[in-house]
């Protein structure tokens, strides 16, 4: 297919989280996540419990390809930042490597300078994280617990 | 483009309803909704017009049990039904695993189907997909009212390739969940097939 099946490992998931927990801290956020552009939750870290992520994920690819969409119009290649300005919380929504979207949602105890600063450094290495990721994945001879499954086990799925 | 997670353990997979404007796709989604377990399902969001029209899509996330250890997911997703709002369909398909063809069985809307389904070709093939190479199946929907094209006819016109396809009615619940499993399935299948990577 157009785009290579995203997997996620143990090792990078492990790095990925680590990115996203020192963003909450030295960004002073309340939540910071990963989603794919195809609104796929990729890790979460803060105070997570407290917000619907798979609604929020969902949601934010949406916005981010209607962004994309306004792009392609203007001829731009993309607008790879976002920041929305609440009574009380603020949203700054970044693109990285065109592929992973990083939400940091903050209040006063945070400043947009701050978060722009933080999310500088945190897409970077995501960046490198997830083109190592990207590599291993399209990595022949890779097992998969998919290449085994059979057709009982997927019936057995839909046995009401 | 379905999302393996080996760390959670999780199979996520997208798939999008599509047909033309007020088929029922977001009946199809909102019978799934209730008919669901609270523990199966996320909230559903509905990104729709004052006048409830869909503006740019819903969404339905749901579980639908594991295979060899990994929970599969699917996240459904509607597109907005009217001609004019091309832009938001193209951008619903991105990443798409399985198809749903929602057609209004209704005689009047017959060249509205045909449009629509032109449509999510031209649509997915500028994405880089061939519909005929994606898990897709079929539902004729409305086929409670009295003024219904024959099922044989609308399958000459909509299904010459002859996909599954499923009579349903929408709004009490007929074939809803038969074409969901049937293009989970297909989906599921297509992941066997392709090695998971």
């Amino acid at each position: 297919m157009v785009n290579p099946q995203m997997v996620m490992y143990e090792e990078e998931f492990t790095q990925i989280q680590s990115v996203v927990d020192r963003l909450v801290r030295e960004a002073n956020a309340k939540v910071v996540f990963i989603v794919d552009k195809n609104g796929q939750l990729i890790a979460a870290s803060g105070e997570v419990e407290e917000i619907d992520t798979t609604s929020l994920a969902s949601l934010t690819a949406g916005n981010i390809a209607a962004t994309g969409g306004i792009a392609k119009l203007l001829r731009e290649n993309e607008f790879a930042t976002q920041f929305h300005e609440g009574e009380n919380q603020n949203i700054h929504i970044q693109l990285v490597g065109n592929r992973v979207i990083l939400v940091v949602i903050f209040d006063t105890k945070s400043s947009l300078g701050l978060v722009r600063l933080r999310v500088r450094k945190a897409t970077e290495e995501l960046n490198a994280i997830f083109e190592e990721l990207l590599n291993k994945a399209q990595r022949p001879g890779e097992d998969s617990p998919f290449g085994e499954i059979t057709d009982d086990d997927i019936d057995s799925l839909f046995n009401d | 483009m379905s999302f393996i997670n080996y760390m959670a353990r999780e199979i996520n997979c997208k798939i999008v309803y599509y047909g033309p404007g007020l088929c029922g796709k977001t009946t199809n989604l909102q019978y799934i909704y209730e008919r669901t377990n609270p523990e199966a399902k996320g909230k559903m969001i509905s990104l729709a017009t004052e006048t409830e029209r869909t503006l740019f899509f819903d969404f339905l996330p749901l579980s639908l049990g594991e295979i060899r250890g990994f929970k599969t997911r699917f996240h459904l997703y509607t597109v907005p039904g009217q001609v004019f709002y091309d832009a938001s369909r193209k951008l619903i398909l991105k990443g798409v695993d399985g198809v749903i063809f929602v057609a209004d069985s209704q005689f009047e809307r017959l060249e509205a189907n045909l449009e629509s389904m032109d449509n999510l070709r031209e649509n997915l093939s500028e994405q880089g997909y061939d519909l005929d190479k994606l898990p897709f199946v079929i539902q004729y929907n409305k086929r409670d009212l009295p003024n219904v094209v024959d099922l044989d006819e609308l399958r000459r016109e909509l299904n010459p390739k002859g996909v599954p396809d499923y009579e349903a009615n929408a709004r009490d619940g007929t074939g809803v969940f038969e074409t969901l499993k049937a293009v989970s399935k297909a989906v599921l299948t297509e992941l066997k097939k392709s090695g998971g990577g």
